[in-house]
C-alpha cells in the first residue's frame, strides 16, 4: 500500500518534470528579455533610448514619453500595479520600484525576473542606465548614453560655475490658485541635485528630506531669489499667469518682487531618465539665461 | 427676590466670570501665537511704519503668515468646539462629535473630488477645494436631514445618528473610490488635507467664512436654553413649552453649517470637537448657557496653541495640526476622565 503510493508519487514527479528533462532547463539569464514591462517612466525612457523600445510590451499609467508608449498597454503604477494584467502579458522582465515589495514577491513566485529600481539622486541616473543596458544586452549603447549625459551635465555645470547662485525655492506641488499645501524639494533627491547642477542654491538644501512642506512663513523667512514651479502637466497660458500672480501675496520675497517666479512645464525636469541633462540645461536657462 | 431671579443672577455672574477667564485665555493665545514661530522676528520692525511693507520681511511674516493662521485657528477651533457641544446636546450622546453625522466625510469627498480632478475656479482665480468641501458638507447634511425627517413626525435623533454614521461610512467608501483614480502626488495632497492645515496665507478664507460663522453663533446663542431643556428628554422639554422640533432642527442645521465652514477653512481637524466640550464641562458644569461660550473660547485657544506647537516643535518642518490635537487631546482627556472617577 505504502509502496504503491510512493511509486505513484515518483511517477507523477517524473511526468511533471518530463518536458524539462527533454528540453533542458530554460535559458534564463543568458537570453535577453524580449517582453519587458516597465512601471517606471524613467526606465521606460531608458529602454527606448537604448533601442529596446520594441521589446517593451506595457508601461505604467503615468508614462507619456516617447510617443510610442501611447499605443502600449497600461498596467498600473507605484500604488496600483495590476499583477494579473502584468502576468497575462507573459513578460520576461518587469521593472518595478524598490518599495513594491509585495509585487516583487508575487513576481518572484511566478518566476518572472524583475529589475528593481530605486529612486535616488542625479548621479544614480547613469548608474541605473548602465544597469538597464546590461539587462537588455545594450551595454555599449548604455555606456555611450551615460557618457553623453555626464558630458551634458558637465557642460552645464561649467557654464554656470562662475555665476552667482540664486537662492531657489523648488516647488513641485501646491493647491491651485492659493499658496496652500506647498511641497518643495528638500536637500535629498534628484530634483535638488538637478537644481544644484543648474547653478541654483536650494533654500531647503539643509533639510535632509526629499520633500518639505513649505509654509508661507518659511518662504518669507528664507527669501528665495527665484521660485521654480516644476509641473509635469501643461497649464494654459492664462492659468499659468494667474498661478504666477498667486505668489504676489509674498511681496517681500525677492523672487516675487523681481518677477522671478517661473513655472516650468516640462517632463524632462521631473523624470530622472535619459533626458535629465536636457532638464538641467533647461533649469540653468531659467536661472542664468539661455546659452 | 424670587428664586428665579436669584438663579438668573447666579448664572449671569458665572457667565461673566467664565467669559473673563476663558476670554482672557483666548486673547492671550491670539496675541501670543503670532510672536512665535520657526523664524525669530522683531516686533519693533513689524510695526515700523518707516519701512515699506513690501520690503519688511518681519511684517510680512507677522501679517501674511502668522496672523491669518492664528485667526484661522481661533475660528476653526471655536466653531468645532461649539458645534461639538451642540451635537452632543442634540443627540444626547457624549460621544458625538462635529464629524459624527457625516459632515466632514461629505466635505472630504468634495475636497477630494476638487483635488483629484483638478477642478479649479479659474474664472475666479480661486482655489476650488474649500468651496467643494463646503458644498460636500451641505450635501451630506441635506441627505442626513432628509432621512431623519422622512418617515417620522418630527426629527428622530436615533435616525439622525444612524443615518449620519452610515453616510460617514458611505462617503468614506466613495472617497476610497475617488482616491483610486488619483495619482501619487494627489493622493498625498488628499491625505495631507485630511490631517488639517491652518496655513491659509491670506485673509480671504476667513472673510468668506465670516457670514456662516455669524449665523451659526447667533443660532448657538439662542440654542443654549433649548439644549438645557432637551437634556431632560424631548417629552419633558415639550412639557416645559419648548418647540422641540424647531430646536432640534436649528441645532442640527447650525452646528452642521459651522462644521462645514470650519472644515472648508482648515480641513477636518480632529479631536477639538470632543475634547474641548468635555474639558469645559468638567470645569464649569453642564449648563449650556455657560458651556457654549466657554467651549467656543477655549476651542479657539486650544487650537491656536496646538497649531503654535505644530509649527515650532520640529521646525523648520511642520507637523499637521490634527496630529497635535489628537496627541495632546487624547491623553489629556483620558487623564481627566480617570482623575474624575
Amino acid at each position: 500500500m505504502m509502496a504503491t503510493r510512493h511509486r505513484r508519487f515518483l511517477l507523477s514527479v517524473f511526468l511533471v518534470l518530463l518536458p524539462w528533462l527533454v528540453a533542458g532547463p530554460p535559458l534564463r539569464g543568458q537570453d535577453h528579455p524580449r517582453r519587458i514591462v516597465s512601471l517606471i517612466p524613467a526606465v521606460t525612457e531608458m529602454l527606448f533610448a537604448l533601442g529596446a523600445g520594441d521589446r517593451v510590451v506595457a508601461v505604467s499609467s503615468f508614462d507619456r514619453y516617447p510617443p510610442e508608449v501611447e499605443k502600449l498597454q497600461r498596467v498600473g503604477a507605484l500604488l496600483d500595479p495590476d499583477l494579473e494584467r502584468i502576468l497575462s502579458l507573459r513578460p520576461d522582465l518587469v521593472a518595478i520600484y524598490g518599495s513594491q515589495v509585495d509585487l516583487r514577491r508575487q513576481l518572484d513566485r511566478a518566476q518572472v525576473p524583475v529589475f528593481v529600481y530605486s529612486h535616488a539622486g542625479l548621479a544614480d541616473v547613469t548608474t541605473t542606465l548602465l544597469q538597464v543596458g546590461d539587462r537588455v544586452g545594450q551595454r555599449e549603447r548604455a555606456r555611450q548614453l551615460a557618457g553623453a549625459i555626464e558630458a551634458g551635465l558637465a557642460e552645464t555645470r561649467q557654464r554656470v560655475a562662475s555665476r552667482p547662485r540664486p537662492r531657489t525655492l523648488v516647488v513641485f506641488g501646491r493647491e491651485s490658485f492659493t499658496l496652500r499645501g506647498i511641497y518643495a524639494s528638500g536637500g535629498y533627491g534628484f530634483i535638488h541635485d538637478m537644481v544644484t547642477a543648474a547653478g541654483g542654491d536650494n533654500i531647503f538644501g539643509d533639510v535632509k528630506r526629499e520633500a518639505v512642506q513649505a509654509t508661507t512663513e518659511l518662504i518669507l523667512a528664507r527669501r528665495p531669489d527665484v521660485i521654480l514651479e516644476l509641473r509635469a502637466d501643461p497649464l494654459s497660458l492664462s492659468d499659468a499667469k494667474r498661478e504666477v500672480a498667486t505668489w504676489g501675496q509674498l511681496g517681500s520675497v525677492p523672487a516675487v518682487r523681481n518677477s522671478r517666479v517661473h513655472i516650468i512645464q516640462d517632463a524632462r525636469t521631473v523624470i530622472p531618465g535619459p533626458r535629465v541633462a536636457e532638464g538641467v540645461e533647461l533649469i540653468a536657462g531659467v536661472l542664468h539665461g539661455a546659452r | 427676590m424670587t428664586q428665579r431671579d436669584a438663579n438668573a443672577r447666579t448664572v449671569g455672574r458665572r457667565l461673566t466670570l467664565t467669559l473673563v477667564i476663558f476670554g482672557g485665555l483666548t486673547l492671550a493665545a491670539i496675541l501670543g501665537a503670532p510672536l512665535i514661530g520657526s523664524t525669530p522676528i522683531s516686533l519693533t520692525r513689524v510695526f515700523d511704519r518707516s519701512i515699506p511693507f513690501a520690503d519688511n520681511t518681519d511684517a510680512q511674516i507677522f501679517f501674511v503668515a502668522r496672523l491669518p493662521r492664528t485667526l484661522a485657528g481661533a475660528l476653526v477651533g471655536a466653531m468645532l468646539a461649539s458645534a461639538g457641544v451642540v451635537f452632543q446636546g442634540l443627540l444626547r450622546n457624549p460621544l458625538a462629535t462635529p464629524f459624527t453625522l457625516g459632515v466632514s466625510a461629505g466635505a472630504a469627498l468634495g475636497a477630494m473630488l476638487a483635488i483629484t480632478f483638478g477642478w479649479s475656479l479659474a474664472w475666479l482665480g480661486a482655489p476650488a477645494a474649500p468651496l467643494a468641501s463646503f458644498a460636500g458638507s451641505l450635501m451630506a447634511v441635506a441627505i442626513v436631514y432628509a432621512l431623519a425627517t422622512a418617515r417620522h413626525h418630527g426629527l428622530s435623533t436615533n435616525v439622525l445618528l444612524l443615518a449620519g454614521v452610515t453616510m460617514n461610512a458611505f462617503f468614506s467608501a466613495l472617497i476610497l473610490f475617488v482616491q483610486y483614480f488619483a495619482d501619487f502626488s494627489e493622493t498625498f495632497r488628499i491625505l495631507r488635507w485630511l490631517m488639517g492645515d491652518l496655513d491659509i496665507s491670506s485673509y480671504q478664507p476667513l472673510v468668506t467664512a465670516l457670514p456662516l460663522v455669524a449665523i451659526s453663533f447667533a443660532v448657538f446663542a439662542w440654542l443654549a436654553r433649548p439644549l438645557n431643556l432637551l437634556n431632560l428628554g424631548a417629552d419633558a422639554a415639550e412639557a416645559r413649552g419648548l418647540d422641540v422640533l424647531r430646536a432640534q432642527r436649528a441645532a442640527f442645521l447650525s452646528a452642521s453649517l459651522a462644521t462645514g465652514a470650519a472644515v472648508s477653512v482648515g480641513g477636518p481637524v480632529g479631536f477639538v470637537g470632543i475634547v474641548v466640550p468635555h474639558l469645559v464641562r468638567l470645569l464649569v458644569g453642564a449648563d449650556h448657557r455657560i458651556v457654549l461660550p466657554a467651549s467656543a473660547l477655549f476651542g479657539a485657544a486650544f487650537l491656536i496653541g496646538c497649531d503654535a506647537l505644530a509649527r515650532t516643535v520640529m521646525s523648520p518642518l511642520e507637523l499637521p495640526v490634527g496630529v497635535i490635537t489628537a496627541l495632546i487631546g487624547g491623553p489629556f482627556f483620558l487623564w481627566l476622565l480617570v482623575r474624575r472617577t
